[in-house]
């Protein structure tokens, strides 16, 4: 269907309406808010990663110079369902991870909360740390949490696996039988973090009526005030979030970690308070994605058909339930038509910080798993890896793993794509290697509101509620300016805070061009239809007569009327003639997101004698549906591209035998810079998405899936032996190399 | 709660004084050069009041020599001025590659190779390099300047020969002469703004055979100090640095050095690839040395 429209907007690159504010400086982030009487709020963290909190004493802190306030998790009884939330937000009985939020200080000066936290008495009962999975899911382990049950079944006994899941489909054993060539592989990869460059940060402001405003850097404000509401045991409609740009989130801005301490604090002073993490804080205490276990396991044919699969997943959730098992099942298959399949899932705690959305979370690592045994497949049948996944590829009608059928998706198209790209056609450069990986993402839907306002000259102000974290704010416009038929610079995007927008989830799930999108033109619509009927007043005809054509309320074809058109600026001027302000609104609960699937491939080499691993190139192909802006789906294409690598070489979080990170800092959690990486190559696939009205599938999180195991691959073609584990670190690498040369 | 002061005496003399007359006072003094460590330490480690003398205003220390026997390198000076100097760069290749690690443009704007060499780091990465070329400490001290070569300055981890009351006014560095030259190479997982895992420094001089006469090997970041490799060295003198040679220096530098297991690396990946290191550098100053 989209394939019909003539876009006029879409598809354009124009510049972001953030873009100025950002290169000079001016926006204003998280940390950047200042208000008279302003306290500076500091946590005390946990020195132990598992312990059992005997006492608390906040005597001596709530004594020192300048401190107002001061809280444990005493103060925080919590509303109904806030459980782990607000444990996590301030530890009640137990430490469950080093960094662990105990108590919180309010102060006049920051050195002042630094200098109380000292002064804070913490009796600690010090447990054994879980700190991995095998240990986790070891017979007689030591438990995280006492009373924590598998699925909730009491009548076992507790475990650290919270929760199971499992996906079925025809019979393995008979698939297995069935192939002629079967691969199984193993991995381990690490638990890794978003690595956004600005830390948590927000101030928050009670007032006398009970009513509190809080400021924060987040994904969704919406669910701030929601979640905030909850650990403090407030009504929702006391809390107003105001959210501010973002440097940052990846979804681990999804959640909320200071803002109920802040609040409270307020409330107690009467005064602003203000908290902001340190980079530390952000590595030990917020939301990494899980490190998993999977075993991996293919059958096919001699011809490459897919005879039948099997993974098994154990992710970290950290200290609380909510590893994501759930998308890592659904994804790890979902490229493919396998006829018999059983894919089965882990949810285990340890006592690490409890993960929160990575990108696609919990895709990466379980396709890394099966990308890589599709790979030895590849090899053992002597096949192109694009010609075996082309074999097997879903297409529209497959029936995921995970239950629905496929309607139109781009897998092949992307493969296709892949096959002829002069990066691929092109010889693999001397000594190095070359691999191939597919990536998914299902995308959600979800509720969005928007209201479309326009001003006298026919300014178009576009008003929502999903904070901007990938440029969605000149997607909106876009699309704005595409459905009522005017020019991009006329119209401006905002993003509300909760009291003065419409409720929208959170920027997650890459649903915000989608469902956010869907809301901005069915609002434009509703300007358009209420445009039509002025224009209709006006000229004296049925509104059914009226048609709007480029920006234009013009007589439908063939109606008989001698008037010259009006244009938005036109009805807007006269709007108080013909009933008033033009105000368009939408609010919906998206159904439809379509899945994103894409091909990467990369070129590789191996330093030999360090194990160092130079990325030569690298290229995404990717279906966006429709790229509303091109350039910030390549962006994304790209981000996503040099986190994924970044976590298979080099990211990942150490500890040590207490339980302690050891690399909390950007010197030794190695995200990859600038330098480090080659231009990553894009292209676009457009495979419209049926649902939404120009065919946008949701894009954020799908290119963060295939470059691990991309990466291995390509590692493995150079090596001639694969290392089944990530990162894929120099000495890792260098170890692996002498043990082969050993043998 | 104590509190940071803040001074820039301009001259030797005065920045003496100024050391004794704090010390006198009780208080702590710091020098202070492009506060690139200075500045990171302060916000994290160690937050404690002090006075900090800035050397970036002390006349002798912001001098820059390049004589006919002995270039001097003031302790002021940034290391962007030195990346930037042509001739530094042709006749010592490897000091000044190794000052160009650090950091980014940005950094290099204010760190020095002075307060690299002060900060004391086992993995600072100009240290291997100023001892290969044979540096030399000058110090202002209360009873007049005194010399240390640069191999003994450092003693531990962040400790160093300076007294409280000295400090560095910069590095004599003997002019290459001949076919001389040097390399210094580190290794770190990325391609910058990174601590070296290890790094090895070597500077030589060939005859007009290209057999090599002198060679001087230093390693860091595999000991609690920058380490001089006299193995390493010998294996090269009166060879043409060929594979066979750079293998036995490469053998020697494993051998000697005494890494630690951390985050950064094991004790058997540091020791090997301090070697691929000193394998390489060596072969990188043959070459430059062959080709004047
Ligand atoms: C982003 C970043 C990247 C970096 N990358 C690298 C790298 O790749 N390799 C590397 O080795 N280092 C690196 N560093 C560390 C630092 O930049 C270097 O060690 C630099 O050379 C320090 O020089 P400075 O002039 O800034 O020293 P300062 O911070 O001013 O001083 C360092 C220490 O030396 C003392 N000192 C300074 N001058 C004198 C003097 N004249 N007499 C006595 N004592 C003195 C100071 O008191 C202090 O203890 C990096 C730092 C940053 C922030």
């Amino acid at each position: 269907m989209a394939e019909a429209l003539d876009l006029k907007a879409i598809g354009t690159r124009p510049v972001r309406p953030d873009g100025i504010d950002k290169v000079t400086g001016r926006a204003a982030f998280g940390a950047d808010l200042h208000l008279p009487n302003m306290l500076h709020g500091m946590v005390l963290r946990s020195p132990h990663a598992h312990a059992r909190i005997k006492s608390v004493d906040l005597t001596r802190a709530r004594a020192a110079e300048g401190v107002l306030a001061a809280v444990s998790g005493a103060d925080f009884p919590g509303g109904a369902g806030a459980g782990d939330l607000a444990k996590n937000v301030i530890a009640r009985d137990k430490v469950l991870y080093h960094g662990h939020a105990v108590a919180a200080v309010a102060a006049k000066t920051l050195l002042q909360a630094e200098a109380a936290l000292d002064l804070i008495e913490v009796d600690y009962e010090v447990l054994d740390p879980v700190m991995s999975l095998d240990e986790a899911m070891a017979d007689g382990a030591t438990l995280v949490n006492e009373s924590q049950h598998t699925n909730g079944d009491t009548s076992k006994p507790a475990s650290n696996v919270a929760a199971t899941q499992r996906f079925e489909r025809g019979d393995l054993a008979a698939g297995f039988a069935e192939a002629d060539v079967v691969v199984e592989t193993e991995h381990r990869v690490p638990m890794a973090h978003q690595g956004y460059i600005e830390p948590h940060a927000c101030t928050a402001t009670a007032n006398e009526d009970g009513k509190a405003t809080v400021w924060c850097c987040t994904q969704g404000h919406f669910d701030v005030r929601s979640l905030t509401a909850q650990v403090l045991g407030e009504k929702v409609g006391n809390i107003k979030v105001i959210p501010s740009e973002i440097g940052g989130g990846f979804g681990g801005k999804t959640t909320i970690y200071l803002e109920p301490l802040a609040v409270k604090m307020s409330q107690m002073t009467g005064r602003p308070v203000k908290m902001t993490m340190s980079r530390e804080d952000v590595f030990r205490a917020t939301g990494p994605t899980s490190g998993t276990w999977c075993k991996a396991k293919i059958g096919a044919k001699k011809d490459g058909t897919f005879t039948a699969a099997s993974a098994w997943l154990a992710y970290e959730a950290g200290a609380f339930p909510g590893a994501p098992i759930g998308p890592g099942c659904m994804s790890v298959l979902a490229p493919y038509e396998v006829p018999n399949l059983v894919i089965e899932g882990n949810d285990v705690l340890v006592n690490k910080p409890k993960v929160c959305a990575y990108r696609a979370p919990g895709a990466p690592q379980s396709m890394h798993a099966m990308e890589s045994a599709i790979d030895e497949l590849a090899r053992q049948l002597d096949m192109d890896p694009i010609d075996l996944r082309l074999k097997n590829s879903a297409a529209e009608g497959t029936v995921a793993p995970y239950g629905p059928r496929f309607p139109a998706i781009g897998l092949r198209e992307c493969l296709e794509a892949a096959k002829v790209h002069p990066n691929y056609t092109a010889p693999v450069p001397e000594g190095a290697g070359r691999g191939v990986a597919v990536g998914f993402w299902f995308n959600i839907g979800m509720q969005s509101s928007a209201e479309v306002r326009i001003a006298e000259d026919g300014a178009v102000t576009v008003m929502e509620g999903s904070p901007d974290i990938g440029g969605s704010r000149a997607s909106m416009a876009l699309m704005a300016a595409e459905t009522l038929g005017v020019p991009y610079e006329q119209v401006k995007a905002h993003v509300g805070d909760t009291e003065s927008t419409g409720f929208c989830n959170v920027t997650g799930g890459s649903r915000t061009t989608f469902a956010t999108g869907m809301a901005v033109v069915q609002a434009c619509e509703d300007i358009i239809a209420q445009c039509k009927q002025r224009a209709a007043l006006t000229w004296d005809l049925d509104e059914e007569q009226v048609d709007w054509v480029d920006g234009e309320a013009v007589p439908k074809p063939g109606v008989n009327a001698d008037v010259k058109p009006l244009s938005l600026a036109d009805i807007a001027r006269g709007a108080g003639r013909t009933g008033g302000p033009l105000l368009g609104r939408a609010s919906l609960n998206a159904q439809g997101a379509g899945a994103s699937f894409s091909c990467n491939f990369t070129d590789t080499i191996v330093d030999t004698e360090t194990g160092k691993v130079d990325v030569l190139s690298f290229t995404a192909v990717q279906d966006a549906g429709r790229a509303i802006h091109p350039s910030y789906v390549e962006g994304q294409m790209q981000g996503g591209a040099v986190q994924g690598i970044g976590w298979a070489l080099n990211e990942e979080y150490i500890y040590d035998d207490n339980g302690v990170m050891e690399n909390a800092g950007f010197l030794d959690y190695r995200v990859p810079v600038a330098s480090d990486m080659p231009m990553i190559d894009t292209e676009i696939i457009e495979v419209a998405n049926p649902f939404h009205p120009y065919g946008v599938r949701g894009v954020g999180e799908t290119p963060i899936v295939a470059p691990l195991a991309a990466v291995s691959n390509a590692v493995r073609d150079q090596l001639g032996f694969r290392i089944p584990d990530l990162p894929l670190s120099p000495p890792r690498v260098l170890e692996a190399i002498d043990e082969q040369g050993g043998h | 709660m104590g509190a940071y002061a803040y001074r820039a005496p301009t001259n030797v003399e005065e920045a003496l004084s100024t050391l004794a007359a704090e010390a006198a006072a009780g208080n702590r003094a710091q020098m202070l050069a492009g506060g690139t460590d200075v500045m990171v330490q302060m916000r994290s480690i160690d937050k404690g009041p002090r006075t900090f003398v800035d050397v970036k205003h002390v006349a002798e220390a912001n001098e820059l020599h390049i004589g006919d026997d002995e270039v001097f390198i003031g302790a002021g000076i940034a290391s962007a001025v030195l990346n930037e100097n042509d001739e530094l760069k042709r006749i010592l290749p490897g000091l000044i590659e190794s000052a160009d690690l650090i950091g980014s443009t940005q950094i290099q704007g204010r760190a020095t190779i002075g307060g690299n060499l002060c900060n004391s780091s086992p993995a600072g990465d100009t240290i291997p390099a100023l001892i290969a070329c044979g540096a030399v400490c000058v110090i202002a001290s209360p009873g007049g300047n005194r010399e240390v070569p640069t191999e003994d300055f450092v003693t531990g981890v962040g400790t160093n020969v300076l007294e409280s009351t000295e400090f560095l006014i910069g590095l004599r560095i003997p002019r290459p002469k001949g076919r001389s030259s040097d390399a210094y190479l580190r290794f770190i997982p990325r391609t910058e703004m990174d601590i070296a895992v290890c790094g090895a420094g070597v500077a030589l001089t060939l005859d007009d055979a290209g057999i090599c006469m002198a060679a001087k090997v230093s390693i860091g970041a595999v000991a609690i100090t920058a380490l001089v490799v006299p193995d390493a060295a010998a294996a090269l003198v009166g060879t043409a640095v060929d594979d066979e040679a750079l293998a036995a220096a490469a053998d020697a530098s494993s051998a000697l050095a005494k890494p630690i297991t951390d985050k950064r690396g094991t004790v058997e990946y540091r020791r090997k690839v301090v070697g691929v290191l000193t394998k390489r550098a060596g072969a990188i100053a043959r070459d430059r040395a062959l080709a004047l």
